[in-house]
């Protein structure tokens, strides 16, 4: 495979039984109306609603059964 | 930081050796290792001239054949004791989903369980200590793979390294953060303070480290390395946060963990997916070590964390014994 392409670099990204991954600098509402600004170069929002540090992914879902991960 | 006290006659006639400098390209030779530990803290300073230095060691000395010659000695000791140890794996299929079954299926006990629930105000100071070696360089070793990698791998690991190195903004950097933290417990932060103290165990990590981040044949290991390790932190990180605040530590100690709750949860899916899924998409070969780097992280934390465990009387028995 040539290196000398174009290749994909998406600014959200949703991880398969895991969070979304969120590129560049957000404002992310919450489930309470709370805006939260991201902080980081990538940032993980939780999609199991099962995180302690919501919105933000704590890698949670690892502890839940495959079926009850975010598809 | 000064060399260290030896651990035997090798590490005795290399620091001697170091500190005296070498006239010519001829090295002397050098006695066997008394034991793992001598062989280990000899090549932990032999690779610390590749980091910061050493104070009382001449910088010309980082490049000089006979140290090299050594140097090459030992590692192939560390790689063939390392490559025994791991098992091997079964491909099924997609190589994220793969990877971190591969992980959640290495088992092991966990310093971050006791110090969450158990661990006293000494035993989790001690902790500090020996993980400083790693933490006072934490990212370092794997920033040396950078140059070696094909387009989208190294794009991916400077997206990570970057919030490693704090996005441009020193009092973010985690290697500072984590200064500042140790400072704060009444520790001393300079890199490598605790080196007389730490266990063979802590020496092998931290060596392990460099030796995948330092040869371009093992980058493969060393970003699968640095996966597992990033797959396996962030929910440890919240243990260990709960129990520096349950033993009422300071602030910027237990905010060192809290940082990494959210920042490695972004990390795993990024070393990941988009590191080493890039990786062995573009050069499928290098998938073995991938995961050969990935099981040296996980079982070197285990033995870590048996000899810690056991030295505090946690674990017992057979577990105790497997030290």
């Amino acid at each position: 495979m040539s290196e000398a392409r174009s290749f994909d670099h998406p600014d959200v990204v949703l991880c398969p039984g895991g969070p979304m991954l969120l590129r560049g600098d957000h404002l992310v509402e919450d489930a309470d109306g709370v805006t939260h600004r991201t902080e980081r170069p990538v940032s993980a929002i939780c999609r199991c609603h099962k995180s302690a540090s919501k919105p933000w992914c704590d890698g949670t879902h690892k502890l839940l059964p495959h079926k009850q991960r975010p598809i | 930081m000064l060399t260290p006290k030896p651990r035997g006659s090798l590490s005795e006639a290399v620091f001697a050796a170091l500190r005296a400098g070498l006239d010519t390209d001829h090295g002397p030779v050098w006695p066997t290792a008394d034991a793992d530990e001598d062989a280990a803290v000899s090549l932990w300073v032999l690779y610390e001239l590749h980091y910061r230095g050493l104070d009382d060691v001449g910088d010309e000395l980082e490049w000089h054949p006979a140290l090299l010659a050594l140097r090459h000695q030992l590692e192939g000791d560390l790689e063939a004791r390392l490559r025994a140890r791991f098992p091997g794996r079964r491909s099924e299929g997609d190589f994220g989903e793969e990877f971190f079954g591969f992980v959640a299926n290495h088992d092991g006990p966990s310093l971050a369980a006791h110090v969450q629930r158990d661990a006293d105000r000494d035993q989790v100071l001690e902790l500090l200590r020996v993980r400083s070696i790693y933490h006072l360089k934490e990212a370092d070793p794997t920033a040396w793979v950078v140059p070696r990698l094909p387009v989208a791998t190294k794009a991916a690991l400077m997206e990570l390294l970057y919030d490693e190195y704090g996005v441009g903004d020193p009092n973010r950097l985690h290697a500072h953060l984590w200064a500042l933290g140790m400072e704060a417990c009444g520790l001393e932060s300079d890199y490598g303070a605790y080196i007389d103290e730490v266990p063979t165990e802590i020496l092998e990590q931290n060596n392990a480290m460099s030796l995948f981040g330092l040869h371009r044949r093992l980058r493969g290991a060393a970003l699968g390395h640095l996966a597992a390790f990033e797959a396996t932190s962030s929910m440890p990180s919240r243990r260990m946060a709960q129990g520096l605040e349950r033993l009422d530590l300071p602030r910027a100690i237990v905010d060192y963990y809290t940082e990494h709750i959210e920042a490695d949860a972004v990390h795993e899916q990024l070393a990941v997916r988009t590191v080493c899924g890039s990786l062995v998409a573009q050069e499928p070969g290098l998938t073995d070590d991938v995961y050969f780097g990935a099981f040296t992280c996980l079982d070197l934390e285990n033995r870590v964390a048996v000899r810690m465990l056991s030295r505090w009387g946690v674990l017992e028995g057979d577990e105790g014994a497997a030290a």
